[in-house]
């Protein structure tokens, strides 16, 4: 019997073969944003996913790589009480010498490229059926200048939530493994303040009454969206344990098992709940669970164990349906696609959770220093910069829009010409 | 209102970076931290209930109203 050594496995492919995997996140996600909509909105949905995607990039290319980068060393730092607070990257403009710069800062360079064009995707789907596309594409160029960049460097560029470990002595600093504050908070949050801004759906809440039921339009889009998305988010978490974590590769299989253990410990639970609840499983709120449990494995696949991920699954798939019941009947708030509820909530879970089952001594309380950043200074950011972008360029469509439609009303066309459109009784 | 809850949430982030510069043990820091949490919380829900929109509110009644009353959009 011949013995087989095992291949020599270098970081370099792999981490290139994972992000190139990881790309399917973002298509699942605006799959799934999609088929939550309505069908009348179908086409605007999915060609908005690619223009914001796109003007994210070129405006992070130009700008907001400089400040994110973390490759330079120092960065921009002030001293208070005698520790260097790092504020902000000093990278090259618009990428100025990017292809001699070492393969491991280029990576990360495609990662956060990668982390935000899934960011910019999250408040697209709340703010379906009546957000403008030009406002959602300056938005997105918003995130990628002045918001994104800044939380990418304090996690990932060894910015000063980075450093809390070494500065303060609080475990190994806030980790993120995955994205779930990066990506997935910051798009949760945006998603809350694009729902504030733009007002919810006409019909949505009427004068008398439970709140109108609208659900989305493709149960199949959705539910393959959360198939595809699940492929991407293996590859995405097993990346960043690669790039931000240090982590070998002989470590990455646990990562990507913890990954679809979350996920399906979050199915498991949305599906019981809401069988519970209305008596059916509710499809979009499963995948939604699903897409909670992704989201919270974000934070902590790569550093928990395979019991602590089927328990963070678990309470993210209990309290997704939960929260995104509470959201629009007890506060108002119309989310289409439950942004708030699966990124925003998910990921400050997770971030929590890979904080309350790490070993280091102080590492609880350096996740909740993170969680704070982003509750008290990122979510009131966000809201400002948008709420002044409002405007300038209004969020919501005008009324004749919104009933006849995204697609004919910005586009001209639907996403489905040869199909009879039943008339939507919320709407007269 | 909603404002208000706005400015409150970065109150209570300050608390928490006062809490990792002026608490060098760890158990009074974390509870500092804890506290500044809770005020961001608070800010949070207050900014919640300011955007809360009424039965009778600005986008679901409004549009109603101007269909059929004729009444401009607010």
């Amino acid at each position: 019997m011949i013995a087989f050594s095992p291949p020599p496995i270098t970081e370099i492919p792999l981490a290139l073969a994972l992000l190139l995997l990881a790309s399917l996140a973002i298509a699942g996600v605006a799959l799934i944003n999609a088929g939550l909509g309505r069908s009348r909105s179908a086409a605007q949905s999915m060609l908005g996913s690619l223009a914001m995607i796109s003007i994210a990039v070129i405006v992070f290319a130009l700008a907001g790589a400089t400040i994110a980068d973390g490759s330079a060393g120092a960065g921009h730092a002030f001293h208070f009480s005698g520790k260097p607070w790092n504020w902000a990257g000093t990278g090259p403009i618009a990428l100025s010498g990017l292809a001699a710069s070492p393969i491991r800062g280029q990576l990360a360079l495609l990662f956060e490229f990668l982390a935000l064009a899934l960011a910019v995707l999250i408040p697209w789907g709340s703010g379906a059926d009546r957000w403008r596309l030009t406002a959602g594409i300056a938005s997105a160029a918003v995130l990628a200048a002045l918001v994104f960049p800044f939380v990418a460097h304090w996690i990932w560029g060894g910015g000063w939530l980075a450093q809390l470990g070494l500065n303060f002595s609080l475990g190994s600093g806030f980790l993120d493994v995955g994205g779930a504050a990066t990506v997935h908070v910051l798009g949760g949050f945006s998603a809350l303040a694009v729902v504030w801004i733009a007002g919810p759906r006409r019909g949505k809440f009427p004068k008398e009454g439970l709140s109108t039921a609208m659900p989305g339009h493709n149960a199949v889009y959705i539910l393959f969206g959360c198939l595809i998305a699940l492929v991407g988010w293996l590859a995405w978490n097993m990346a960043g344990a690669l790039l931000w974590l240090g982590a070998a590769p002989a470590a990455l299989p646990s990562t990507a098992i913890n990954t679809l253990l979350s996920a399906a410990a979050a199915l498991a639970a949305t599906f019981t709940v809401t069988r519970i609840r209305f008596g059916k499983p509710d499809a979009s709120l499963c995948a939604n669970g699903w897409l909670a449990g992704l989201v919270t494995s974000s934070a902590c696949a790569s550093l928990v164990s395979p019991p602590a991920a089927i328990f963070t699954g678990l309470v993210a798939g209990i309290a997704m349906p939960l929260l995104v019941e509470f959201l629009e009947l007890a506060v108002s708030i119309d989310d289409p696609s439950g942004a708030v509820s699966v990124h925003a909530a998910g990921g400050l879970w997770g971030l929590i959770a890979a904080g309350i089952f790490a070993p280091q001594p102080g590492q609880f309380t350096a996740q909740l220093i993170g969680v704070a950043t982003l509750l008290g200074l990122i979510l009131p950011l966000i809201y400002l910069l948008f709420a002044l972008l409002n405007r300038v360029v209004p969020f919501r469509v005008d009324p004749d829009g919104e009933r006849i439609g995204m697609d004919l009303h910005e586009l001209g066309g639907g996403a489905y010409p040869e199909f009879v459109v039943h008339r939507d009784d919320s709407y007269h | 209102m909603k404002y208000a809850g706005l400015l409150v949430m970065p109150a209570g982030f300050f608390l928490v970076i006062a809490a990792i510069v002026l608490f060098p043990d760890s158990a009074p820091r974390a509870a500092f931290v804890v506290c500044g949490l809770a005020v961001e919380a608070m800010g949070l829900g207050v900014a919640i209930r300011g955007h809360m929109a009424p039965k009778t509110g600005r986008h679901g009644s409004a549009f109603g109203r101007s269909l059929e009353g004729g009444e401009p959009h607010a």
